[in-house]
């Protein structure tokens, strides 16, 4: 087979929803257009498909993959390499509680125990309101803050494991408190959705994200990306 | 915590150190604002440099003597001048800005309070190698810098200082905002280069090295931000005053990142040259609680642990390799004696195993070896001679892979292992960790 052959999206498979329909399509080309080489959009697009469908789905690969003239192995390759690449949905707020050193010595750890147990899932798994996922992540570069916690990748630094506690009661009735540095100007996204817009370099996000619920709660069953024989 | 008590947790930060040149606007709380930005003395390096011959800011960067602050130190002057020329394809300026190295955030806080500071060094530096596409890849994790950066950017263009005919010079700059995705491997530069091509964040063999084959197969330099924004003031206030701060191998003005047990941990400003002792006992406060130092990192996680003994050593590049270590992005990470070697450097190895990119087998099987074996020691199942394995293993690492991540990844245990045997050995004939109280757990996520 040749590199052309190969490299060609597969048309056999239509999938009943895509992810992008014709506005975000266009943003899509937008991005592809900003880079001398197409494929450079990946990273961008893949933030694009999660914002829209709340995590890298299968119908996403398929359809980055015939927007970038890849095949899907391709970009589920390259989709789970990368951590902030969901391979099931999020909650509307990603608590993401730093594990490395400086933040262990100041008790992260037993926040992201106090967070789990609260939110009755392992690390890495949502709520069962579909609202809040906590993990555990390393090093976010803040380590004078330690220890550090984000939601949605804004810091709250040097929380209690009660100050974390009472962060995630609020994130919970829908509310967010101001960051760190929200004096300085530090806002927190209202939904990770409007933040993997924000990441898709699209600058800021249109409202029907930022105010997005999340449909689908509970940790997830369904296909992983880049699982499927090409 | 309360919806309406503001935020929580800690205190501003405020510059300190020794010096104010990177951090010299920190304190402003409106620098990142452009106007703001330029009344205080921003953006006027580029009159500076367009007056100047691009061939001529090279030598002026060589003549300083900077070196990377991204952890290798290289000159940078030197790195430039190996761009390849007369290639036929555009020559590319990529700004490393996926600051990750644990224990190091410096360029993220010049990021969130200077962020024009930056894009002021990328349009000099562009003019001097002759780039018209600039990238920045920055983490994708830290939400202030990049709302900061992308704002100053966008600001940036509204004022001519990006795009066509910057201030009337002839010279073109774009400048693209790339974020990452969550990989502390594409901090690497080769690996940084083949995800922002839409790859894998893998290393690659060099050479060819990026001046000559780097993004999309064009002359690439990669420069860390810290670096970059170092290049306005020289050209400004020239070599001289440059080298009047620091070493005659390491001049010019150092961030240092200082955390864990320490009173006062932050960003600290330095000139190169300055003794540990000032910085962790004085600038950081101390430390914590009045306990005594046990060992630190200079330079993040990937370089060997220092020991009480070394506070006299220097922060610049010599002084620091001399003293058997690294000075890597001059993040210290600071130990006090109640913390655990062996759980410190499994917290690191942790790290190491999750982050191994995987395309070295060497690594990949290797720092998963010795987290089972550190976990095997902290569980009381160590055996006599699992410190010989974790040599072993390291030196199936150290040199035997594509990148630097992996003699990083050895740094911790080498030298934990060459300062406190004693500790490893009461693991294995006390059945366990002798620290009860430990503050860092096992385990990874």
């Amino acid at each position: 087979m040749s590199t052309a052959d190969r490299t060609r999206a597969e048309p056999k498979e239509t999938t009943a929803a895509v992810p992008l329909t014709d506005e975000t399509l266009a943003r899509a080309e937008e991005l592809i257009a900003r880079y001398p080489e197409r494929r450079s959009a990946l990273l961008p697009i893949l933030f694009l498909l999660q914002a829209e469908d709340g995590y890298v789905s299968p119908a996403g690969v398929s359809q980055a993959a015939g927007l970038l003239g890849l095949t899907k192995a391709e970009v589920g390759a390259v989709a789970t390499f990368y951590t902030m690449f969901r391979r099931r949905p999020v909650g509307r707020y990603v608590v993401s509680v730093c594990r490395t050193l400086s933040c262990q010595l100041r008790g992260s750890r037993e926040i992201a125990d106090a967070l789990a147990e609260r939110l009755g899932t392992p690390l890495g798994g949502t709520d069962e309101s579909g609202m809040v996922t906590v993990e555990e992540v390393e090093c976010l570069a803040a380590c004078d803050g330690a220890p550090v916690v984000q939601v949605n990748t804004e810091n709250y630094e040097r929380l209690t494991t009660e100050q974390a506690l009472g962060l995630v009661e609020a994130l919970l009735r829908d509310e967010v408190p101001p960051p760190t540095f929200s004096a300085e100007g530090s806002v927190t996204e209202p939904s990770a959705a409007a933040l993997h817009w924000r990441l898709a370099g699209l600058g800021e996000p249109p409202e029907r994200l930022r105010g997005r619920r999340p449909e689908k709660a509970g940790p997830d069953q369904r296909e992983q990306p880049g699982g499927e024989a090409q | 915590m309360s919806h309406d008590s503001g935020p929580v947790g800690r205190e501003p930060r405020s510059p300190a150190g020794e010096v104010r040149v990177l951090t010299s606007r920190w304190g402003d709380g409106r620098a990142h604002e452009l106007d703001r930005f330029a009344e205080l003395g921003g953006y006027a390096s580029l009159d500076d440099a367009f007056a100047k011959n691009p061939a001529d800011l090279v030598q002026l960067v060589k003549d300083s003597g900077l070196r990377g602050r991204g952890g290798a130190g290289f000159p940078t002057g030197m790195k430039w001048g190996f761009l390849a020329k007369g290639t036929g394809r555009p020559t590319y300026l990529v700004v490393n800005a996926d600051e990750s190295e644990p224990g190091t955030f410096k360029d993220m806080e010049l990021l969130e309070r200077d962020p024009h500071a930056l894009v002021e060094g990328v349009i000099v530096s562009a003019y001097a190698i002759g780039c018209r596409t600039a990238f920045i890849y920055l983490r994708g994790e830290c939400g202030f810098a990049g709302r900061r950066l992308a704002a100053a950017i966008d600001a940036a263009y509204d004022k001519g200082l990006l795009g066509r005919d910057i201030r009337g010079s002839g010279f073109d700059l774009d400048v693209i905002l790339h974020r990452g995705a969550g990989a502390y491997i594409c901090g690497e530069e080769t690996a940084l280069l083949s995800s922002l091509e839409g790859q894998r964040g893998q290393p690659k063999l060099r050479p060819p090295f990026p001046a000559v084959e780097g993004l999309y197969r064009a002359p690439t330099t990669v420069n860390n931000v810290e670096t970059i924004a170092t290049v306005p003031w020289i050209v400004r206030k020239g070599v001289d005053w440059f080298r009047g701060m620091g070493t005659e191998k390491s001049p010019g003005p150092k961030l240092i990142s200082v955390s864990g047990d320490v009173n006062n941990p932050g960003n600290f400003e330095f000139p190169m040259g300055t003794p540990a002792r000032e910085v962790i006992m004085g600038a950081a406060g101390g430390m914590l609680d009045g306990k005594s130092l046990k060992a630190w990192t200079p330079g993040g996680s990937s370089t060997p642990l220092l020991t009480a003994d070394h506070l006299d050593v220097t922060f610049d590049f010599e002084a620091i390799q001399a003293a058997g270590s690294l000075l890597g992005t001059a993040a210290v990470i600071v130990l006090s004696e109640d913390v655990c070697i062996v759980r410190a450097c499994l917290n690191f190895t942790e790290f190491y195993a999750h982050e191994s990119c995987g395309k070295c087998t060497p690594c990949r099987e290797g720092t998963d070896w010795m987290r089972k074996i550190l976990i095997r020691l902290e569980t009381g199942q160590g055996r006599k001679d699992d410190p010989e394995t974790l040599k072993d293993i390291s030196d199936g690492i150290f040199g035997r892979v594509f990148c630097a991540f992996g003699d990083g990844a050895t740094s911790p245990i080498l030298s934990a292992l060459k300062y406190f045997p004693d500790e490893f050995a009461q693991h294995v004939d006390g059945h366990g960790c002798p620290f009860p109280g430990a503050r860092v757990a096992a385990g990874a996520h």
